[in-house]
């Protein structure tokens, strides 16, 4: 029942602070650029106002196009609900180990590129394309880093991962630390930021993800901005359950447990939302093929944190 | 008795089509008389299943073939689970054949075999000699060439007819010299004299070679898979869909009757080579799959992916058994045979599928359809429960396999062998790839032929297809969500095949309810039901709350596309522009793809050309090569003498890389 | 408080970057984030040498860090870059094999280099032979750098990097005597200073730094 509970809790807060963490992403970039900057709160304002717009559909869209925004949103919304983050005391938790969850985020993907492609526009087509072809690589480099992991950890769920890093059993691994960028590396790219993709341009020839959710608005764009909101919120939240999980709550913690659960939660994701303001502020896109160049690069390394496992006797 | 009678009643319909050759109805009631009796053929495979496998396989002797040689048949609990597995693919082709057999060209060609042919496979599963084996196998290699033949005027037909041919004796003829061996000086030709046989180290090796050389010929395995893209394709849909989800799938049966029930004491090295050759075959299968422009032999080459993710859980399920760990082993196979039906069936909707667009527009050229979504709506929403399932995309049964043989690869380097231990990284990651690039390639297949605006008057005056096709392809889009929703279903069925050819007890993690587990249950666990539960309660939540919280106005307007309002459908991305950039990237490297651009000068009234050229590297290399290789040893022989510094240098880092090498080796 | 544990694994953690930089080498396309690159690896290399000097309570690798840092780090980056700047080398690194599998052949390399490190240091335990594995795949990379990149200054860089997986090496092993150090950074610093008079009488003699005139020259290539 608490598990329940608190799984309930868990799926309000990761789907209410998502837009907050884009909110401080936001603000630390313009800080950084010599700009106030809007609120943190702007990008609830900017959903509710979306909201309450109509909603603009091609005349040549199918009912793929009407439906995509929904399911993209609660598939992502799924993938938060499973990720543990205050606590590894939730009761959707063993429904989906770390396989299952970059599998649901690339059902999102899915939709999100036939959508692309659906309403007939050149521009629909080139984002379908460029993102399908920077998942190809990205992905695989995940199942790497998790390979890395469960052979450290004997498991992939993601739980049972922060339960053996909390139990000490694992030092300043070097596979570890390689898993880590790596994952960095492949949640910039998923998640569209600088340098691979910006998510605030609206320049034809430099936009992924922009150009395919060109043709949406109102109530349905409202829906993908949220989803890729807690997309981001989600990466970080897997890279601090998976390699700093301090603080995190689990099944015999009571109270206490769990507000320092949440406090360090959120004290994490406010920190790597202000790192990635950071980051993005000082380096520049990069061309859409050397993205091919950054990815494989991704993907040996994590084929490295696997192979350096096999010397210092982890495994 | 059932088998029987229905095996004997295949061979009656296939005269009987020959009888009444030129009659209209024969074509409907001979599918429609397949179809029931391939329903009957696997129910009674699945009731043998539910009831628990066989203590007692029962076996048959009959007085048929050559007089001092009697036809053995057994019907164990691997056949049995073969028969289910291949049959109600079977059924749902003979079920769309009844409406499509009779329009395809060559129809009096075609209906007689498909009968014939379905009675060889049946045949080859139930055999329990290498006599009945081998020709069973003959008989359905010949009989599906002359289905691929049907179209005989069509010469792409005759090339891929020719190219069969060769590949299936060549295949047919491995068996035979594998089964050879295995009946040793005594000429013992039955199977269960074979599961007795002693055979040396040599010979035990050939064996596994020969087999692994005739059956992967037959499944597609790179790079015997030559014939495959190029004959399935060229038959009628509905026998494209037999011999894409259901020939290959025999073909896999005859691998693992060899491997895990004749041989038991392959060795680890023979399973670390096929889960290398699986992950050769995932990843260039899809590669070639993503470059398709023609849609049956795009599914084709993703036959040959599918094929080789079977045979990476196939090579680890050897590596494990050899190494003692029989529960590993057997989840592995677990996850082969869950990956076995799943294909067959996914593939077979997505190529009746095809086989409903051919009816519909004449066309599989992805650049000439487009649209079909809202043109022919159950042929769409199924064709994309077909893409989402091969994708391996949650709650649908694709995943539920993959992830279990990635979960079995997972445990892979517990095997202390530097090998596997290296090896098995690196075929994850190939596995993975193939994965990813599966989800593109069908989004590419998916989003050109059923979305965006018609690229031809034909695909704009596309109609849905009849009842009976739609139906086809609904039951196995329905039989995919199932699948995937109740995985447990699925591997406690399985359960009683693998659990006497591993000869150990499956852990009950991998058969409990909700949560699936490979081993325990700590190591990681997925429940596609809970998942799906969620999601609708999410669902439900989302709709209603942006029905509290937003407005509901809609208005259809003409697309926006950034203001460039055009009506120029070729302005849409089309099939080739969409993989371009895994072309600039993979295929320039494996397909030596060249694209050239001819744009005249302002002024000129030239059209504009965009040429891209490609090159099978498997084709050119191999098959077309052999005679060049040699001449060109020869010459670059004679070049040593005339290199440069950094060769030079090169050269000497090579040595030294390879003496470092076989050092490591001899130390091991 | 620190443990023999933590001690060994921040070495190797600092060895990983050392390594890290190897491939970042091997990945850059321009020319000044190569020699970057190169300068990020020789801090590293200091930082490891510190570390063992702190580690170890062995002064002299205290040396032998400074001489890392301030030879490596700083004075020769900056020489390449002048040398660049001054002979006007072309900005991009030319290739002879593309970025992607020369990647692919590093990790290659770094495998083999722990499937050799393994049954060797058997019974030395995890932490000489993870310490051997990294300081081989640096050696390694720099020669697969050498070879894989036409341009002379990259191929100095490459070199450099060899020997940057030598220290690495030895500073992990106890008991070098810091002559044998100080000696080494001699001999690179007059192979750099040969290179440079190498590079400019190249120049000189045929306005280009890609080797291949050079074999042209000789008649090597038509």
């Amino acid at each position: 029942m608490t598990a329940l509970l608190l799984g309930i809790i868990h799926t309000w807060l990761v789907v209410g602070l998502a837009p907050m963490v884009t909110g401080i992403v936001r603000l630390t970039k313009a800080r950084l650029q010599g700009r106030r900057g809007a609120s943190v709160l702007q990008p609830y304002r900017d959903l509710w106002r979306l909201l309450h717009k109509e909603t603009v559909i091609a005349e040549s869209a199918t009912w793929l196009f009407r439906i995509t925004p929904y399911l993209v949103f609660v598939c992502v919304a799924l993938a938060g609900t499973i990720m543990p983050t205050y606590t590894t005391n939730m009761l959707m938790t063993p429904a989906a180990d770390l396989i299952a969850l970059v599998a649901l985020l690339a059902t999102a993907r899915f939709f999100t590129a036939l959508a692309g492609l659906d309403v007939g526009t050149a521009f629909g087509g080139l984002g379908a394309s460029r993102e399908m072809f920077i998942a190809s690589i990205a992905e695989p480099g995940i199942l790497t880093v998790i390979f890395s992991l469960s052979l450290l950890a004997h498991t992939t769920a993601p739980a049972n991962i922060a339960a053996f890093v909390l139990s000490g059993h694992v030092g300043l691994e070097v596979s570890a630390g390689l898993a880590l960028g790596v994952l960095v590396m492949i949640a910039i790219a998923e998640n569209g930021r600088i340098p691979i993709d910006n998510p605030a341009t609206h320049l034809e020839l430099t936009m992924v993800h922009e150009a395919m959710v060109l043709e949406y608005s109102g109530r349905h764009l409202a829906l993908l901005e949220a989803a890729g909101m807690i997309r981001l919120q989600l990466f970080m939240s897997i890279i601090s359950c998976l390699f700093f999980p301090w603080g995190m709550a689990t099944v015999s913690s009571g109270a206490g447990g769990l507000v320092l659960g949440l406090a360090a939660w959120l004290a994490k994701v406010g920190a790597m939302s202000v790192a990635l303001g950071v980051f993005e502020t000082s380096i520049a896109k990069m061309r859409v093929f050397r993205v091919a160049d950054y990815l494989g690069g991704a993907l040996l390394l994590a084929l490295l944190a696997t192979i350096f496992l096999y010397v210092s006797e982890a495994v | 008795m059932i088998i029987g009678s229905a095996l004997g009643a295949f061979v009656a319909l296939g005269f009987l089509a020959i009888l009444f050759n030129g009659r209209h109805w024969i074509h409907s009631l001979t599918y429609g008389a397949c179809a029931a009796l391939c329903v009957i053929l696997a129910g009674d495979g699945l009731w043998h299943m539910v009831m628990g496998g066989h203590e007692a396989a029962p076996a048959i002797v009959l007085p048929i073939g050559i007089p001092w040689l009697k036809a053995h048949f057994r019907l164990d609990s691997l056949s049995t689970f073969f028969l289910m597995a291949i049959n109600s693919p079977a059924a749902l082709a003979s079920l769309f054949g009844i409406a499509y057999g009779g329009h395809v060209p060559e129809a009096r060609r075609v209906t007689p075999l498909f009968p014939l042919f379905l009675f060889a496979m049946n045949g080859v599963l139930l055999a329990d000699d290498a006599f009945v084996f081998l020709v069973s196998w003959e008989f359905m290699s010949l009989s599906s060439w002359l289905l691929v033949l049907s179209d005989h005027t069509n010469a792409e037909a005759r090339r891929a007819g020719l190219v069969y041919l060769v590949m299936a004796v060549f295949g047919t003829f491995c068996l035979l010299a594998a089964f050879g061996l295995l009946a040793g000086h005594a000429g013992a030709y039955g199977f269960a004299a074979m599961r007795t046989a002693h055979l040396g180290p040599w010979a035990g090796g050939l064996v596994v070679a020969l087999a692994l050389l005739g059956a992967g010929s037959k499944a597609g395995m790179v790079p015997l898979h030559a014939w495959l893209p190029l004959a399935h394709p060229a038959a009628p849909s509905h026998v494209s869909a037999l011999m894409s989800g259901v020939m290959t799938k025999v073909a896999i049966y005859g691998l693992i009757r060899i491997l895990f029930d004749l041989r038991s004491d392959v060795g680890w090295g023979w399973g670390f080579f096929i889960m290398v050759m699986g992950a050769l075959t995932a990843v260039l299968g899809v590669l070639y799959a993503l470059f398709q422009r023609d849609l049956k032999t795009l599914l084709a080459y993703s036959t040959v992916e599918n094929v080789g993710i079977i045979l990476i859980a196939l090579g680890l399920a050897v590596a494990f058994r050899d190494h003692g760990a029989a529960t590993l082993s057997a989840v592995a196979l677990l996850a082969a045979l869950y990956h076995v039906i799943n294909h067959s069936l996914f593939k077979t909707l997505l190529f009746l599928g095809s086989g409903a667009i051919l009816t519909a527009t004449g066309e599989r050229r992805l650049d000439r359809l487009g649209g079909l979504l809202n043109r022919m709506p159950v042929t769409g929403l199924t064709f994309l429960v077909g893409a989402a399932a091969i994708s391996a995309l949650p709650p649908l049964n694709g995943f539920v396999s993959e992830w279990l043989i990635f979960q079995s690869l997972f445990h892979a380097p517990t095997i202390p062998h530097w090998a596997m231990r290296f090896g098995v990284p690196v075929v994850g990651v190939a596995m993975a790839l193939a994965a990813a690039f599966a989800g593109t390639c069908f989004v590419r297949a998916f989003g050109i032929v059923f979305l965006g605006r018609p690229r031809s008057p034909e695909a704009r005056h596309a109609a849905e297809v009849p009842f009976v096709m739609q139906a086809a392809m609904a039951i196995p889009a329905v039989a995919c969500l199932c699948l995937g929703v109740f995985p447990v279903m699925a591997t406690s069925g399985i359960a009683t095949v693998v659990e006497p050819l591993a000869k150990v007890q499956l852990p009950t993690a991998l058969l409990g309810w909700p949560w699936l587990s490979p081993i325990s249950p700590t190591d990681g666990s997925y429940s596609a039901t809970m998942l799906l539960l969620t999601f609708i309660g999410l669902m439900l939540t989302t709709v209603i709350a942006l029905r509290l919280f937003g407005t509901r106005r809609v208005r259809p307007a003409p697309a926006w596309d950034c203001g460039h309002q055009e009506d120029i459908v070729n302005a849409q991305y089309s099939a080739d522009s969409f993989s371009q950039p895994l072309r600039r990237v993979f295929g320039s490297v494996v397909f030596n793809a060249q694209e050239r651009v001819d744009m005249p000068t302002p002024g000129d009234l030239r059209p504009a050309r965009f040429e891209l050229r490609m090159t099978d590297p498997i084709w050119d290399g191999l098959y077309m090569g052999i005679l060049r290789v040699v001449n060109a040893i020869a010459d670059r022989v004679n070049r040593l003498q005339f290199l440069t510094v950094r060769r030079y240098l090169f050269l000497m880092f090579t040595t030294l890389v390879v003496l470092l090498l076989i050092v490591a080796i001899r130390q091991q | 408080m620190l443990t023999a544990g933590f001690e060994y694994h921040t070495a190797h953690l600092i060895g990983a970057v050392v390594l890290m930089m190897g491939f970042t080498l091997l990945y850059q396309r321009r020319m000044s984030a190569v020699i970057r690159a190169y300068s990020w690896q020789a801090t590293a290399l200091a930082l490891a040498a510190a570390w063992q000097g702190f580690v170890q309570h062995a002064p002299h690798l205290y040396a032998t860090a400074a001489i890392a840092l301030l030879f490596k780090g700083v004075a020769v980056p900056l020489t390449l870059s002048w040398l660049v700047k001054r002979l006007g080398i072309h900005r991009t690194v030319e290739t002879a094999l593309g970025i992607g599998p020369t990647m692919i052949a590093g990790v290659g390399l770094v495998a083999l280099s722990i499937v050799l490190v393994l049954p060797v240091t058997s019974g030395a335990g995890a932490i000489t032979r993870e310490s051997l594995a990294i300081a081989m795949s640096v050696v390694l990379l720099g020669l697969l750098m050498m070879i894989t990149r036409r341009n002379a200054v990259t191929q100095v860089v490459g070199f450099m990097a060899l020997e940057n997986g030598l220290i690495l090496a030895a500073v992990g092993a106890k008991g070098m005597p810091l002559v044998v150090e100080i000696s080494i950074a001699f001999s690179v610093l007059v192979a750099m200073t040969l290179f440079g008079i190498f590079f400019f009488r190249i120049r000189e003699r045929f306005d280009t730094l890609d080797l291949a005139y050079l074999e042209t020259f000789r008649g090597e290539r038509q």
